[in-house]
């Protein structure tokens, strides 16, 4: 990925910022420039996402993602974060065959790839299990 | 809209053609379905081609002047359509829209996809920018860990089971076997699925569609003109195309596909007929769930059940419902932009009673169901027989 890319989204990646919309209350992730409900009439300011969520869905990759190869198997999950928006991430410090759907997560910052030996690092949030 | 005919069709051989360029495939379909029509090409007004990514698998783009040139079709408009995996169905229902206008008499619809010329991981790669790159992508989702993503829901929702997926895999290959353009002409068994390498859990490798070479091609006419040009004429009774969020994860359902119900909706509609009425349908198995999901949101079962009926026999040939008589994507392959001009190709030979071993008899109406992405995207074509 381009590094301007990668470097436009890090206010959202790093820190969960969605967006609220002043109109109709409703919280989207990823951020979007116009309310889908309200269009012209909506308000969106930037809202900060809580962390916690729960598992709505999960696969095992053995067979990687472009630039994942050397993290098979992993698991990659739909959470739905507490706030109400949904997002696809990977479940970290884990061992593939515990998620369950329904599972509590809390979103953590990782580590997510790199463009080469000696270029940008990605970061972004995976989920991880909350364990009563 | 005036009424809109199917007046010949043409499919190359779908596999790995590494012995066929992307100008000789499409050539040969776009010859035989001339061929098949019985036109000369100076009657042809138009061209629509289906293509997903020629700037991925052979760094061309501009593939509509190519094919109108190498066709011999100079000048006639010749425009590129692509909206992913439903590249094709979009094509075809472009051309219907152009003949259904009035603004052409007689349209060509293909579809095409040169997908071997690159690396398997490359073409994975290039298949990936049909999900969202900045949010699915990104954290390491494939179009295989999507679908995946769909069926442990549907399992969960629903009690679907791995072996009533591969139950989908198994019927379509066979189907295959009586298929000579299939990619796959060999029986597999469930345990034989069940077996195969993990790819993105609970989908195993034979319930992927492959990575497939091939070119489709139909020529539309105005329904007066076809009747005078065939015996045989096939009517596009109903279109319908709707649209979904590109993220999986922004839809309310992950065991719908909200924009197949939408477009199934319309072309119903539009056709005057109900699911019922559907004697056999092509329907967008790119991975053995989307066969279960699509059944369920084309109403040919309740939702849920899609695995049972499945496993029962129903969209068997000689079931209730057949579903990919053709081997669909599973068994005869899916050259993406190809599949949606492929699988009305298949219809149509259905309605005209050629499709030989694979025949349903009877059969008089007929769906098409082609979907881009993971469901950002969704066509629906029923055809009915027009004599
Ligand atoms: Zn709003």
């Amino acid at each position: 990925m381009a590094v301007p890319r990668f470097w436009r989204e890090i206010p959202n990646r790093y820190n969960l910022v969605g967006a609220r919309c002043g109109n109709c209350n409703k919280i989207l992730f990823p951020p979007r420039s116009i309310c889908p409900s309200c269009r012209r009439m909506g308000k969106l300011e930037p809202y900060r996402l809580k962390r916690q969520g729960k598992v709505l869905s999960y696969t095992v990759a053995h067979v990687a993602a472009e630039g994942f190869e050397d993290q098979v198997p992993y698991v990659l999950a739909i959470i739905e974060l507490e706030d109400g928006p949904r997002l696809t991430a990977q479940i970290t410090d884990c061992n593939p065959d515990e998620v369950k759907i329904g599972d509590e997560v809390e979103m953590v910052f990782r580590r997510m790839g790199e463009e080469s030996q000696d270029g940008v690092i990605y970061y972004g949030f995976k989920g991880r299990l909350i364990k009563p | 809209m005036r009424d809109v005919a199917v007046i010949g069709v043409g499919l190359t051989k779908f596999g790995e053609l590494w012995d066929v360029s992307f100008r000789e495939m499409m050539m040969e379909a776009g010859a035989r379905a001339i061929e098949n029509a019985g036109i000369d090409g100076k009657q042809i007004g138009a061209m629509y081609v289906g293509n997903m990514s020629s700037g991925q698998f052979i760094r061309q783009e501009h593939i509509s002047s190519i094919v109108a040139e190498h066709a011999g079709l100079l000048p006639i408009p010749s425009t590129r359509v692509e909206g992913a995996c439903a590249s094709g169905g979009l094509a075809l229902r472009q051309a219907v829209i152009d003949v259904g206008s009035g603004l052409h008499d007689i349209v060509v619809a293909a579809g095409i996809e040169k997908m071997t010329d690159v690396l398997t991981g490359v073409a994975t790669g290039a298949l990936a920018t049909a999900a969202d790159q900045e949010w699915e992508v990104f954290v390491g989702a494939t179009f295989p860990g999507l679908y995946a993503l769909m069926a442990r829901r549907h399992m969960y929702e629903f009690g679907t089971t791995e072996e009533q997926m591969a139950a989908v895999a198994v019927k379509n290959h066979h189907n295959a076997c009586f298929n000579t353009c299939a990619q796959y002409q060999m029986e597999i068994t469930v345990d034989d699925v069940m077996k195969s390498p993990p790819v993105t859990l609970p989908l195993k490798l034979l319930d992927c569609s492959p990575i497939t070479d091939g070119a489709a091609c139909v020529i539309l006419a105005s329904a007066e003109k076809a009747r005078k040009l065939t015996n045989t004429p096939i009517l596009v009774a109903g279109t319908g195309q709707a649209s979904d969020t590109i993220s999986l994860h922004s839809r309310s359902s992950l065991t719908s596909l909200q924009a197949t119900i939408e477009a199934a909706r319309k072309a119903y509609k539009m056709a005057g007929v109900k699911p019922d009425d559907i004697d056999l349908a092509e329907v967008h198995d790119c991975f053995t769930i989307a066969e279960i999901m699509a059944i369920e949101d084309l109403e040919f079962c309740k939702k849920g059940e899609g695995g049972k009926v499945t496993e029962q026999g129903e969209t068997a040939i000689g079931g209730r419902i057949p579903v990919n008589t053709s081997g669909g994507l599973k068994g005869k392959g899916h050259p993406v932009g190809a599949t949606g001009i492929a699988q009305v190709v298949e219809i149509v030979q259905q309605l005209r009673g050629e499709a030989g071993k694979r025949q349903v008899d009877g059969a008089e109406i007929g769906l098409a169901h082609n979907v881009g992405g993971s469901g950002g995207t969704a066509v629906v074509h029923v055809l009915r027989r027009g004599d």
